[in-house]
């Protein structure tokens, strides 16, 4: 249980939101293609904030220009994680830009244990912090 | 190639006083090269001076000339190192018949080999080394800049980037959310560190010191260090993302700077700060510490209204803006269009483009006099800082875009239910218009109607709302463009 006002990872652009409905999640896809980005499914069950490379539900569609299909693709990854963070992720390959430029999370665990703060005091006043995903205390696939 | 005005040889060199325009400053059949520095000034003459005599005058004294003849410039290629005046416009809307005396916009070329790779500071001592307190001009502002590749290429450019700073910090798509901690001065540093925690973990990404926080008797800095980081990581681990806190290395001596950077550093600091006070070549100094130590650099522009405020004088804040991504700073504050500091809408949309094309073109309605190729330097965040609120966020979308950080200082902390509720309003503001944005609905127009539904679920949006609702800065910018849809004759 997370103690912020949502009792959930914030990570993303809409994890303020109300859990995005399959047509709030269409209307940014087709925002995304209108953009030419391509899209992908990513999945985790460490949100770590610095664990940078969730596991790819496949490559970036870069060819599928169906907000349909993509859909799919992310049902499809919600029905085999079900249990697991799911985030779609646009990519542009625009010269200035080749990075991400949307990020939003489409499916987390029913219980999100979140993080804890590990403080190891060193000189003086000074501490060393480690932020500590409690899902990892379980092996890999046995988290959620 | 030397002008029909322009006296030669001998009678060139005659000991004595000539005019400017006499002494080869004065070439309107000029022809730019692509590696010439080009600078654009507002000339206002003194009376019965010409102003074309004016601008060659800007022109010698921001390059080679001295008051009266001398002849060891025949000992140089002097010709290659004068600068050349090329071309001046009566500034519309000025002069006889309006309210305001003539004034003029001055083109002026200056070879590439007259400044120094990377230094800012030799650029500027030419640009505005001398020339600002010349006679022959009631006022002079320096308007816009052409810093050609090669000369771009010399410097670093932004320690970190936009694109990489988004990658660290793991957000996309939406505007970045800061606050500066209140009061500015007086708190202790666990007091001071509370703010942070609060604000970080109701929903921002930032937090930041203010310009004048340094180490003063109620907190010093070691203090305040040690307190906000703590606060930091306590809020990246409440929320699972990557916050920060813009903690101000400035002090008196660049020693002592580094020593605050190093420190910050080892407590696992993403960002620290630095004033525009601090000068052209310390903020360089820091942008080359920021890039060798994966930090992102902010700079408040502390003191810019000085001179960049008054449209005859001084000069305008888009040339503070370039040199600002030259000399490798992340972040700079650039205006928020709708809070309680200056801005016409098109003078901050220019400064954003400044910072953040990679490719400028001409655009006069934004003050924007040249294009300008940025040459692969990283992008610059602007940050719009100073009496905004959840209330305009389609407003500032709409004005400011994506790439900026909106920092919601009174905005937050000032919320009646505190500041994690403050902090919550702010994102959940955030997020519901960069959703019906892209969901294609008319933000400018339904903005209000659609912050009004989510407060309906969002109590903290909700009280936000109801607290700032009548709050607006509307004044008049005293800095705004002339737009000139059509150039005039050179005179």
């Amino acid at each position: 249980m997370m103690t912020n006002l949502g009792n959930r990872v914030t990570q993303g652009q809409f994890s303020f939101l109300p859990d995005l409905t399959d047509v709030q999640i269409t209307a940014q896809i087709k925002y995304a293609l209108g953009k030419g980005w391509a899209l992908s499914v990513e999945y985790t069950d460490d949100p770590h904030p610095r664990n940078t490379y969730w596991e790819m539900f496949g490559n970036p569609m870069f060819d599928l220009k169906d907000p349909a299909g993509i859909l799919m693709e992310i049902n499809s990854c919600r029905k085999t994680f079900p249990n697991h963070y799911i985030r779609v992720v646009a990519f542009s390959a625009v010269r200035g830009v080749e990075s991400v430029t949307m990020s939003y999370i489409v499916n987390r665990p029913k219980k999100e244990p979140g993080f804890g703060l590990v403080r190891q005091e060193t000189d003086g006043r000074t501490m060393r912090y480690t932020i500590h995903s409690y899902a990892t205390d379980k092996p890999e696939g046995e988290r959620y | 190639m030397a002008s029909e005005t322009m006296k030669e040889g001998k009678e060139r060199y005659k000991s004595g006083v000539i005019p400017y325009k006499k002494m080869g400053y004065w070439e309107p059949d000029y022809k730019i090269k692509d590696t010439d520095v080009l600078a654009m000034f507002r000339i206002t003459p003194q009376a019965g001076v010409e102003a074309d005599e004016c601008a060659a005058a800007v022109a010698g004294e921001s390059s080679t000339a001295t008051w009266t003849v001398v002849w060891t410039d025949r000992l140089t290629a002097c010709e290659m190192y004068r600068a050349k005046a090329y071309r001046v416009d009566l500034v519309p809307n000025t002069g006889p018949g309006t309210k305001t005396e003539a004034q003029y916009f001055a083109y002026i070329a200056y070879d590439i080999d007259l400044f120094e790779g990377n230094s800012i500071a030799n650029l500027t001592a030419s640009i505005i080394g001398n020339v600002f307190g010349m006679k022959a001009v009631k006022a002079l502002r320096l308007e816009d800049m052409r810093i050609p590749v090669a000369y771009l290429k010399t410097f670093q450019g932004p320690a970190t980037g936009v694109i990489v700073e988004r990658e660290r910090m793991d957000k996309f798509g939406r505007p970045l959310l800061g606050a500066t901690t209140k009061p500015k001065l007086g708190l202790s540093g666990r007091n001071y560190g509370r703010v942070v925690y609060e604000a970080l973990k109701g929903g921002l990404d930032f937090m930041k010191d203010d310009e004048n926080i340094n180490s003063q008797p109620f907190m010093h800095w070691r203090d305040r260090f040690l307190y906000c980081m703590d606060a930091v990581n306590k809020a990246s681990a409440a929320t699972g993302e990557v916050k920060g806190h813009y903690m101000n290395v400035t002090a008196g001596t660049m020693e002592e700077m580094y020593a605050r950077a190093e420190f910050a550093k080892s407590l696992g600091s993403i960002i620290i700060m630095i004033d525009l006070v601090i000068g052209y070549s310390a903020i360089q100094s820091m942008a080359i510490w920021a890039r060798k130590n994966d930090m992102i650099l902010h700079l408040h522009r502390a003191g810019n209204s000085t001179y960049s405020r008054q449209k005859n004088h001084g000069m305008s804040f888009r040339v503070i803006c370039k040199w600002m991504r030259m000399a490798g700073v992340d972040h700079i504050h650039a205006g928020t269009v709708v809070g309680k500091l200056e801005g016409d809408p098109l003078m901050i949309r220019g400064y954003y483009d400044t910072l953040l094309d990679t490719h400028t073109p001409v655009q006069l309605e934004k003050g924007i006099f040249f294009e300008q190729d940025w040459a692969s330097l990283n992008k610059c965040m602007p940050v719009a800082s100073g009496g905004i609120h959840a209330g305009q966020m389609h407003q500032l979308l709409h004005y400011l875009g994506d790439d900026v950080v909106l920092q919601f200082g009174g905005g937050t902390i000032g919320h009646p239910d505190g500041i994690q509720a403050g902090a919550i309003a702010n994102r959940t503001a955030l997020e519901v218009m960069i959703m019906a944005r892209n969901e294609g609905r008319d933000i400018w127009n339904e903005g209000p109607q659609i912050l009004a539904d989510a407060a309906k679920w969002c109590g903290p949006l909700k009280a936000g709302l109801e607290t700032w609702k009548d709050v607006t800065f509307n004044y008049e910018s005293t800095d705004s463009p002339d737009f000139v849809p059509t150039t005039t004759a050179s005179v």
